[in-house]
Parts: C-alpha cells; structure tokens; sequence
C-alpha cells in the first residue's frame, strides 16, 4: 500500500485548477498556429490571431484564459493500491477546487440547485469521476468546463439501421446547430456506443486526448479525419463569422454496447480546450 | 467590402446606420454590463414604470460576467458571453434607444425587428479572448445588482475595444454571410 494525504490531493488540485485556466495546453495552441496558416477568412484570421494573443497575455499575466472558468470537471484514476490518509478523496478535490478558484481570482459559476439558482461562492462541488486501476498511482486531471460549449452538447439513441452515415450526419448537424456558440475553432469530442450515460461520458473524455493525436483503430482514425473535414466544411469558422477553420479537431471514444441500440454523444469543446493533470 | 471605424461610445443613429455586417469597429468611453439575471430586473423595472439604474439612450450593453478582479489590475478576465440567452429582454431595451450590444453567437428574428425599426446594431467580440479583451478596460465600477456578483451591472471605461460588425440594423448577419461564403 502506498499512501497519499489527502492535504497533498488538496494542493495539486488547487494547482492543477490555476495551471489549466491561466495556461492553454501546447497542442491547443499548435493546432491554432496551424488553424491560422490554413484559415482563408481574414475576419477569422484576424479572430485567431486575438485567441493567441490572448493565450500569451493569459500565460504571461497568470490571467484566466477566458472569464467563463468552468464548473471544475476532474478525473480520477485511482491505483487500487494507494491508501488516501487524513481525510475522504472528494472532500481533498472540492477543498482543492475551492482553494485553487479563489486564490487563483476564477470565476464561481457552480450553483448548489439547478432551479433555485443560488451560487455556491466557492465554484464546489466539483463534477469528480473516478476510476480504480493497477498500480499505486493517483492520476488527477482538471478539466474547467465552460457553459457556453456544454451547453450545445447532445445525445441521441439512433437505430442500429441508421449506422455509421447516421452518427455522421449527428455529429455535423450538432455542430451546425452550435454555430457560433460554443466559440469555434472548437475540439468535437464524440461518444458512440455504451449505453446512454457511457456514451455522454465517453464524448467528454474524448475531448481529453492529445489533439493531433490519431486513434489507435485505423477505422476510427479515419472517421475522425473525414467527421473533421466535414465539420470544417460547414463553413462556420472562427466565432462562426465564416472561415474554414470550425474545429481544430474530432476525438471519438467507443465502447460496446446493446444488441438493440446506438447511442452517438457530442460533447463540445470551446477553443479555450483547458486540461491540466498529474500523477502522484 | 469590410470598413474599419474608430468609435466613441454613446452612438448616435447616424452611426449606427452606416455600419454594416463584417465591419470591424475599435468602441471607446463607456459601456454597460448585464447577463441574463440582470436583464431580468432592467425588464422588470421598465414593465412596472420605474426608473432604470442607468441611461440606456444611446448606450451600449456588454454581456459580460468577469472573473475576479485580481490586486493591481481594474478588471478580471472579461469576454462576451453568448447572447442568445438575452433574446427575450432586448426588444425592450431597444425601445427605449439602447443602440448597441456586445456578445458572441447570432441573434433572434425579433431582436433583429427591434434592431431595424429603431436603428441598433449587434457587435461580436471574440469569446474566450478575455485576458485580452480585459487589457482594453481600463476602469470597471460596480452600478448596481452588487448582490449577483459576476452579474452585477458595471459601468467599463473602455479603450479601443475590438469588436465586428455582425448583425447591422438593415438586417445584414455576418453569421448567414460569412458562412454560406466559407461552406463547400
Ligand atoms: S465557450 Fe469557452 S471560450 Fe467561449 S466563453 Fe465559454 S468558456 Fe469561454
């Protein structure tokens, strides 16, 4: 048994909450570089240039990239041989979350009920998924989700007979649908499979990987380039003032799923793509 | 083709009606802020006949809700939020002469009716650009609705505010039009 105090877990969750929103991850930021020599609209050339000026004065200045600094989502992968000593796991994270939003001077926007509507003030509870694996290692990762990408996410059960042109069509009507609003170029994280909170899962996690990166499935690989093609076809572009430059890329996750059904989630991610993690 | 215009902020009629969708437009003095909980009691009070914490003539409202302000700066990180949720308040608000919003993501038909009878225009700055964005402020002050915190209505002195044209008050989107130019 390895052992890991709980006031550790609350530091690095402080840390981990202030790192992800002052400093824009390097492939977020390539992925624009690249977005900014390939874009042909000089209003959304112009659009990128501001979002990398902004990432550099949010680094330099340990400012909030964007103002909107998410409800706290963090993932957990918990060694099944790490034993957590002086206090219970989600207490350390939301301590970490309240710790790291006020030292960090981010935004509260967690509301303690979603119809009475009233600010928790200290950006808790945090949205906390665990996961026990191998090993004695404790792997944290912060992901400040903003509302106005969440909110133009979607799921749908299709039939098994629309297949995989009706995961497509899902995937760029989604997209289409969200036009400006969840402030493109954005990262399009897609669930298929599973059952119904598997597969909404499963598109957030997606937005998790390393853009740039390639899924290890050769079909699937090839669906995420063709899903990204067509999402940039749609011409909605940076802001969604038109361009060609609408996401900077399409992450699938799978997992098996009914004999009857085909769940298909799309979890929208802004360009402000923040995640921030670490292993104890 | 796009102008570029340097403008000072109350905007007169005159203004508003020369600008056109995909204009790019730097705004300087003083600009409003309200999201949707504030908008909820600017409404309320123009339903009941009172008097509104602020001038709306001429005015301009920023859907804004900024992080903390940290020592030493005037304001937090400060970009637009998604306007469509004001939808149903606007109408009102233009009627009684607000001439400009700031926020990100298109505008309903009957915000766009408001816009053309009375000659108001909707700007588009960059979501997510708020580190940037915060650096083109120079003052923030508090007005009013201190209780809803990031919401609370503030009065920003602005400096060179980088904003675009993107819907116009004939009607012109630069959503409809610059995606239909960009699709293939
Ligand atoms: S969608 Fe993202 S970049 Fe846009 S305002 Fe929300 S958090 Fe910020």
């Amino acid at each position: 048994m390895r052992e890991i105090s709980s006031a550790k877990i609350t530091e690095e969750v402080a840390r981990l909450c202030m790192e992800s929103n002052f400093e824009l991850g390097e492939d977020v930021w390539r992925a624009l570089e690249e977005g900014l020599k390939k874009e042909e609209s000089p209003v959304g050339r112009e659009i990128l240039s501001q979002i990398l000026e902004n990432a550099d004065i949010a680094k330099s200045e340990r400012m909030p990239i964007c103002q909107d600094t998410g409800l706290a989502v963090v993932f957990v992968e918990l060694g099944q041989d790490v034993h957590i000593t002086g206090g219970d796991l989600e207490a350390a994270i939301d301590g970490g979350v309240k710790k790291g939003y006020t030292e960090g001077y981010l935004r509260k926007s967690s509301l303690g009920d979603p119809l009475e509507r009233v600010n928790t003030g200290d950006n808790t509870p945090a949205v906390i998924h665990i996961r026990i694996v191998p090993g004695d290692r404790l792997r944290l990762c912060v992901v400040p989700k903003g509302g106005g990408a969440e909110n133009m996410s979607r799921i749908a059960m299709l039939k098994p007979a629309d297949g995989v042109e009706g995961v497509k069509q899902f995937v760029v009507d989604s997209v289409r649908t969200a036009s400006a609003n969840p402030c493109p170029p954005i990262v399009v994280g897609v669930g298929i499979g599973g059952t119904f909170e598997l597969c909404a899962f499963n598109a957030k996690k997606a937005l998790l990987r390393e853009i740039g990166s390639t899924h290890p499935d050769p079909f699937y690989a090839g669906l995420e380039k063709e899903l990204l093609v067509k999402v940039n076809d749609t011409g909605i572009g940076p802001q969604g003032l038109g361009g060609r430059i609408t996401a900077l890329a399409v992450h699938i996750e799978v997992a098996a799923c009914h004999i009857a059904s085909l769940p298909v989630a799309v979890n929208l991610n802004c360009h402000a793509a923040r995640h921030k993690e670490v292993i104890l | 083709m796009m102008a570029e215009y340097k403008l000072t902020v109350p905007l007169d009629t005159d203004v508003v009606s020369k600008l056109k969708a995909g204009d790019r437009v730097t705004l300087t003095g003083d600009v409003y802020t309200a999201r949707d909980a504030a908008h909820k009691r600017l409404v309320d009070l123009l339903g009941e006949g009172k008097e509104l914490p602020m001038p709306l003539q001429g005015q301009v409202i920023y859907y804004v809700g900024p992080s903390p302000t940290p020592p030493g700066k005037a304001i937090g990180s400060a970009g637009p939020t998604t306007s469509y949720r004001m939808d149903p308040y606007t109408p009102a608000l233009i009627e009684k002469g607000l001439k400009g919003m700031i926020g990100k993501g298109e505008r309903s038909e009957p915000v766009v009716d408001a816009m053309k009878e009375h000659g108001a225009v909707y700007f588009a700055a960059t979501g997510g650009a708020a580190a940037l964005i915060s650096k083109r402020i120079t003052k923030a002050e508090i007005i009013a609705y201190e209780d809803l915190g990031s919401e609370a209505i503030r009065k920003l002195t602005v400096e060179d505010f980088p904003v675009i044209v993107a819907q116009d008050s004939q009607g012109g989107n630069i959503y409809k039009e610059g995606q239909k130019k960009y699709a293939r």
